[in-house]
């Protein structure tokens, strides 16, 4: 059996990526796949820890993220889209409407 | 049908609701019906309720109706609740019955003024705050009718606000009137601490039951006084009246002489045990009250606007009902009060036919020779004259003499009041000098009129003549229910109505013959100052010029009226502008401005600081983000 830590190395590696993912890549799209990756890296340490407990809290848990996860991609997908038609752009340096 | 006293005032308020609410939709013809209905129905009432005052027995009174508890803290309270007893019956007739006698009389006066719904609401609303001033049970709620008159009065002499002077001569009633209040209010607040109730009833106990001391009597009584100066226009607070003529006539008529100024005279008498009780509180009222007389009664003797002359005199006749409460008798100077409300606002509405006549002038140097053109308002004019002069016969003798009559009686006692009664009699000379004066300049003698004026000349309408023809007749016949004693103690009628309220503290006896000598005495200078009037103004206009030449300081000091208004000025008013302006210079724009202006500036530094961290950039936030939880993952695990 593959000891629990290997799967807790492989999440905060995935997590490290995509974090780097989302400082040094410019457009919105691939932002947003790097914040699923660390989605996903918070869900594989969820099930690991769940398993090595013995008990369905993480589960749960994950099936929480999993179904915000697809929801959030909707409506980040169509915001995205919309300020592509508004703006022809999706770099994520042309958008700073809120600067202060 | 007593029982429902308590509805006088309450319809004229709910009639001043409707029309401050509806008023500018209604018809005008139903305004003032509306309007003059309401008071009426106060009369109606007030008459009966009155009627049915002489069927009760004596120990019943006052009747007190409790509407509700108004404020309760501790043992401090105050309820909404009204009394009637003789004293606010003939308050309530007289303000309702000359209310309505004005309100019919405005109908032709105002007919064609664009504020005509406003006045109307503006009158009711005064009626209604009157009323309460005069059947309050206790001082809080007297206060605020006291107050109401004063808000009141302050919106009808500033009726026509365009006009700078009539703003102002408004601000000044009301300001004036502030400074009397003061007084008045820090002596209720005394009575509150040391009978711990405002109720009239209890302090009339407290007061009979010995639980104040002469001294702090004295104080109260003084600093109620100083309220009454205020409203009732007496020495040193009476600069207002004068200028209270700004607005229009019948308001003079109703506000500024026959009701609200008298409201000093009628709290006097209301709180008369405990002028009783303090005799140097007294005889300040009587002092007070004596010199006004006298000194108003000058500067009505040098003034050419006919209004003006009429607002001294008011000055002047209220200070005889002041002698009348300083020298104990209170039924005396309530029935001056009752008999002045009469004859003085009919000097008004006349004056007011006069000027209605002469499209709004108001210089007496301009008129003259006036009696052909108004058939009636001469007479009616003349009537009120000769009343207020105390010609036998006509109501202002019989109360004006009952007053010095008794003042002489106490110079039994004390020569003091041997000196009031001389400057009463001094007063009447004046009275009967300056009303003549004004009907000779107005009604005889040669026309001095505008020509374009002449050509309109009309005599007033018929709704503003026959209030003029009622009060005349009042104005004679008022005097009759009050009588002297000496034809007999029975035909006082209004001193025995008054009884109950007013306890008469020391019987003084004159004999007959003094009384009679002193009735005489009244006569005599009624006459002497109409035949002065009639030698200076009629037979050789030249002695007033002469005289006006020989002694200039004299004339001069009086045609400018004492100065009083610019020492007034120069003393109180200039400093107070000047001081205010010095704070305002430093205090509000340096301290005040200086620290709001300051905390905004430094708000908005740090604001400058920290919008730098707010670049819009999602990137940034995220790094901030990430740090920050960095940050807290190694606090958590260090």
């Amino acid at each position: 059996m593959i000891p629990p830590n290997y799967f807790l190395i492989l999440s905060v590696v995935l997590f490290v990526l995509g974090a780097i993912a989302f400082f040094i890549k410019r457009d919105l799209i691939t932002m947003f796949m790097s914040i699923e990756i660390m989605l996903n890296a918070a869900n594989l340490a969820f099930i690991t820890f769940a398993r090595s407990a013995n008990s369905p809290d993480g589960q749960i848990i994950v099936f929480f993220i999993i179904t915000v996860a697809a929801a959030e991609a909707a409506v980040g997908l169509a915001i995205i889209l919309l300020i592509f038609r508004q703006k022809k752009t999706i770099k994520s340096e042309d958008m700073k409407l809120m600067k202060g | 049908m007593t029982e429902i006293f308590w509805l006088i005032p309450f319809i004229p308020a709910a009639s001043t609701l409707i029309l401050a609410v509806f008023g500018k939709k209604l018809p005008k013809k139903y305004v003032s019906f509306q309007a003059c209905l309401a008071v009426f129905a106060s009369f109606v009432i007030s008459a009966i309720s009155a009627v049915g005052l002489l069927q009760t027995a004596h120990g019943n009174y006052p009747l007190v109706k409790n509407l509700f508890s108004w404020i309760q803290a501790g043992s401090f309270q105050v309820n909404l609740s009204l009394m009637f007893d003789p004293l606010s019956a003939v308050m309530a007739l007289v303000v309702s019955g000359v209310g309505f006698i004005i309100h019919v009389y405005s109908i032709g006066y105002m007919a064609d003024d664009e504020g005509y719904t406003r006045y109307f609401t503006y009158l009711n609303l005064f009626t209604f705050s009157m009323l309460i001033l005069v059947m309050a049970s206790n001082l809080i709620l007297m206060f605020v009718g006291w107050e109401g008159v004063g808000l009141c009065s302050y919106l009808l002499i500033g009726f026509w606000f365009e006009k700078h002077s009539a703003a102002n001569a408004g601000k000044k009633a009301f300001i004036v009137n502030r400074i009397g209040d003061t007084g008045f209010l820090l002596g209720i607040l005394f009575i509150f601490i040391h009978i711990g109730s405002g109720e009239f009833t209890a302090i009339n106990e407290a007061i009979s039951g010995g639980a104040i001391s002469v001294g702090l009597a004295t104080l109260i009584a003084i600093l109620l006084f100083v309220g009454a100066t205020g409203k009732s226009a007496q020495i040193p607070l009476y600069v207002w009246l004068p200028d209270a003529m700004e607005g229009p006539t019948p308001v003079s008529a109703l506000i500024h002489a026959a009701t609200m100024v008298t409201a000093g005279v009628y709290m006097v008498c209301r709180m008369n045990l405990l002028y009783t009780l303090s005799e140097t509180a007294a005889q300040v009222v009587a002092l007070v009250g004596a010199i006004t007389a006298v000194y108003a009664a000058t500067m009505a003797l040098t003034q050419n606007d006919i209004k003006r002359v009429l607002a001294y005199s008011t000055i002047s006749q209220i200070g005889y009902m002041f002698i009348g409460c300083g020298v104990g008798a209170y039924a005396a100077g309530m029935f001056h009060l009752y008999t002045h409300a009469f004859f003085k606002s009919l000097l008004f509405l006349a004056a007011g036919s006069v000027m209605h006549a002469l499209s709004g002038e108001i210089n007496m140097k301009k008129m003259g020779g006036l009696r052909k053109y108004l058939p009636l308002t001469y007479p009616t004019f003349l009537i009120g004259a000769i009343a207020i002069a105390g010609v036998p016969f006509f109501s202002g003798f019989f109360s004006k003499d009952a007053i010095l009559t008794r003042a002489f009686a106490q110079g039994q006692y004390s020569a003091f009041y041997y000196f009031i009664w001389g400057l009463g009699i001094m007063g009447a000379v004046l009275t009967a000098l300056y009303m003549f004066r004004l009907i000779f300049l107005t009604f005889h003698g040669e026309e001095r009129l505008d020509p374009e004026v002449k050509k309109h000349i009309h005599e007033s309408p018929k709704i503003m003549t026959i209030p003029l023809v009622i009060l005349a007749f009042f104005s004679v016949g008022a005097g009759y229910i009050g009588l002297p004693v000496v034809l007999g103690e029975k035909l006082n009628f209004f001193g025995k109505f008054l009884e109950p309220v007013i306890k008469e503290v020391q019987e003084v006896h004159l004999s007959i013959q003094t009384e009679w000598m002193l009735i005489a005495i009244a006569a005599v200078v009624a006459f002497l100052g109409i035949f002065i009037a009639y030698v200076f103004y009629i037979r050789s206009p030249l002695i007033p010029r002469n005289l006006a030449t020989r002694f200039p300081t004299i004339y001069k000091l009086m045609f400018n009226k004492y100065y009083v208004d610019e020492i007034y000025n120069a003393v109180f008013v200039k400093p107070t502008i000047k001081g205010s302006e010095i704070i305002y210079d430093n205090f509000d724009l340096k301290v005040i401005d200086g620290a709001v202006n300051g905390a905004a500036t430094a708000t908005g530094f740090a604001g400058k600081i920290l919008s730098y961290f707010q670049s819009g950039l999602i990137k940034d936030y995220a790094l901030i983000f990430l740090l920050g939880v960095i940050i807290f993952l190694a606090y958590l695990l260090f």
